[in-house]
C-alpha cells in the first residue's frame, strides 16, 4: 500500500456529513489530517495543517464556502478543492470553480460517487 | 411552475436523498395540503428559510428511531441528540438546495435551524399553507413540509 501523498481537510458545518467523508475515504494515497465547521474554521485549520485536498461546503455559517474557496485559493494556489454541496443549480457550480473550485460533488452522494470525486481531483 | 411541478420537484428529491445517502429506497405518499395550519411535527425538525424570488420554508420531521437508522446506514456511531438534529438539519438543506436544480439560484437558502418544540408552529408565511409531503421508509414515517408565497 502506498504512504498517503494528500493531505485531507473536511469542512461543512454538519457532524455528519465531516464524519461520513472521514469514514467514506477508501483511497491511500489520502491522509484525513483534520475538519472545520465553517470557512473562517477552515482558514485557521488551513493554516496550522497544511493540507493538500479540501473538500468544502457552500451554505455554511460564519463564512460560506464560495468566499472560503477564493481566499484559500489565493493564499495557496496549488490547493485542490472539491466543493461538496446541495446546491445543485449549474450558476452555484460554475461559480465555485470559477472562486478556484477544482471539482463540485452534488449531495447528497454515495460512497462510490464521494471516492470516484476525490480520485479525480488527485489524478488531476 | 405550476403547484404539480413544484411539489414533484421536493418528491423527486425526497427519493433520490433516500436511495443515494441511505441506499435504500422510500416511497411518498399524497401530497396534500395541511388540514390545519400547524402538521404535526416529529421527534426532530430540521427547517430551512427561503428567501430571494420565494419566501418561505422547507422542513424535514422524522422520529428519532428513523434518524437513528439512517446515521446507522451511514456507518455512524454516534448516536446522540446533536447527531439525530445535524441530520434532521441536513435533510432539509439537502432536498431544498436540490430544489435549486429547478427553482433556479434566486432560490436562496439558509443554514439548518432545529426546531424542538413540537408543539409550537413552524413559522410558516402568513399568507400560505404549508404542504405535506408524507414519506415511508422501511416502516418509519417522516415529512417533508414545504411552505413557499
Amino acid at each position: 500500500m502506498s504512504a498517503p501523498r494528500h493531505r485531507l481537510l473536511v469542512v461543512d458545518d454538519s457532524n455528519v456529513i465531516r464524519r461520513r467523508i472521514e469514514r467514506a475515504n477508501e483511497l491511500p494515497q489520502i491522509e484525513f489530517v483534520g475538519a472545520a465547521r465553517n470557512g473562517l474554521e477552515a482558514l485557521e485549520m488551513h493554516a496550522l495543517l497544511h493540507p493538500t485536498l479540501v473538500t468544502m461546503d457552500l451554505t455554511m455559517p460564519a463564512m460560506d464556502g464560495a468566499e472560503c474557496v477564493a481566499k484559500l485559493v489565493q493564499r495557496d494556489p496549488r490547493l485542490r478543492i472539491l466543493v461538496i454541496s446541495a446546491l445543485a443549480d449549474k450558476l452555484t457550480a460554475i461559480d465555485a470553480l470559477e472562486k478556484g473550485a477544482s471539482g463540485f460533488l452534488c449531495k447528497p452522494f454515495s460512497d462510490r460517487q464521494l471516492n470516484d470525486a476525490m480520485r479525480k481531483l488527485i489524478d488531476t | 411552475m405550476s403547484l404539480e411541478t413544484e411539489i414533484g420537484v421536493f418528491v423527486d428529491g425526497v427519493l433520490n436523498y433516500f436511495s443515494t445517502a441511505v441506499q435504500q429506497g422510500a416511497q411518498c405518499g399524497t401530497p396534500h395540503l395541511a388540514l390545519n395550519d400547524n402538521p404535526d411535527l416529529a421527534d426532530y425538525t430540521g427547517v430551512i428559510q427561503v428567501s430571494g424570488k420565494r419566501t418561505g420554508l422547507v422542513a424535514f420531521t422524522a422520529p428519532k428511531s428513523m434518524l437513528s437508522v439512517m446515521l446507522m446506514r451511514m456507518q455512524e456511531t454516534d448516536m446522540s441528540h446533536e447527531n439525530l438534529s445535524d441530520l434532521a438539519g441536513e435533510i432539509a438543506n439537502t432536498l431544498a438546495g436540490n430544489a435549486r436544480r429547478e427553482f433556479g439560484h434566486q432560490f436562496q437558502i439558509s443554514v439548518p435551524v432545529m426546531h424542538s418544540d413540537r408543539a409550537s408552529p413552524l413559522p410558516y408565511p402568513a399568507t400560505s399553507r404549508p404542504m405535506v409531503i408524507p414519506i415511508d421508509w422501511r416502516n418509519y414515517h417522516a415529512r417533508l413540509i414545504v411552505c413557499l408565497d
